[in-house]
């Protein structure tokens, strides 16, 4: 039964986490769009698309983040079988896939104003629309086998195949001089925009971060439940099979 | 006002961002929600069936079988 150890603490550290991480983001995402909406200036270049920034950069901080964490759940539950690790990997998914699908029509919406184009296929833009096709096939793979832990390990190797995606997205506005342009929050030497855009920003970032937190803690309970309803069916298919055996069969089990 | 929706111009591209970003986290969060709602929900009513079964140190006691 240890296997019901560590989900059982894990739902009572949640339960604790949970309240806190619904305030934060409600305050962050309140404080956010009002900073972003209301109280901050339009760009001298962007005029008042920059707007669309405070979206834009945080889902994509968000999905290269909920990637990188689902990677090192996956790698957690391959190698030490964490039993906890799978279900936060599939937990972190639909999250992450929410959140790179936002960047990528932001960017668009961004795109055709201030670039004259909703799209190209350069660099970045590329490689991050290969990062939702490996949300969609880590979903549609963890759930693709009638053995849930079949699916999970084939979906946890992906996830960790993938992973050399986010450097590349990282670093792909320095490696290919195409159009997207660099990273500009922060470079060498600190932050590199006004404060008057920052806040908005780090506020949209904290508050995307805690909803992922709190859309993290409900779909892992909703797994540990699946989980738990699983073993439950298991013994009673496992019981009435023995229940059908005479006792003598049945050896030293 | 209508100045703040127009967005210099750029309402068209500024308010769907921000409308998408929220139909979308919202999307999500109530599918999760109703997820946890249905399995809990299910766990509990099998797990009533099997009252002998109830484990001691569970995280949340179902109330006893009467």
């Amino acid at each position: 039964m240890h296997r019901f150890a560590n989900p059982a603490r894990f739902l009572r550290i949640a339960a604790l986490i949970q309240p806190w991480s619904v305030a934060v983001a409600v305050l962050a995402l309140g404080a956010g769009l009002w900073f972003s909406l209301f109280a901050s200036p339009a760009d001298y270049q962007q005029g008042e698309t920059v707007r669309i920034m405070y979206i834009h950069v945080p889902s994509a901080w968000m999905g290269m983040f909920c990637y990188t964490a689902m990677a090192v759940f996956s790698a957690m539950a391959l190698i030490w079988k964490h039993p906890l690790a799978d279900l936060l990997a599939r937990a972190t998914a639909p999250v992450g896939a929410a959140f790179t699908f936002v960047c990528l029509v932001t960017g668009a919406l961004w795109g055709k104003p201030m670039w004259g184009t909703w799209w190209v296929w350069d660099a970045r833009l590329t490689s991050m629309l290969l990062l939702l096709f490996l949300y969609l096939g880590y979903m549609a793979l963890a759930d693709a086998f009638d053995d849930p832990e079949r699916g999970q390990k084939a979906a946890a190797i992906l996830a960790l195949v993938g992973v050399v995606n986010v450097p590349i997205i990282k670093w792909s506005v320095d490696w290919w001089n195409t159009l997207h342009q660099p990273a500009s929050v922060v470079k060498m030497g600190g932050p590199a925009i006004d404060a008057a855009m920052m806040v908005p920003l780090i506020l949209m970032a904290v508050g995307f971060k805690a909803y992922w937190v709190v859309v993290l803690i409900l779909r892992a309970r909703a797994e540990i439940a699946g989980a738990k309803l699983r073993t439950l069916r298991m013994a009673q298919i496992h019981a009435a099979g023995q229940l059908e055996q005479p006792r003598a069969e049945q050896g030293g089990s | 006002m209508t100045e703040f929706f127009a967005m210099g111009g750029y309402g068209a591209f500024v308010w769907p961002s921000y409308v998408l970003a929220a139909v979308v986290m919202i999307a999500v969060l109530a599918a999760s929600i109703r997820a946890v709602r249905a399995r809990e929900a299910e766990l509990e009513a099998v797990q009533k069936l099997r009252p002998g079964r109830q484990r001691r140190r569970d995280a949340n006691p179902e109330p006893e079988q009467t």
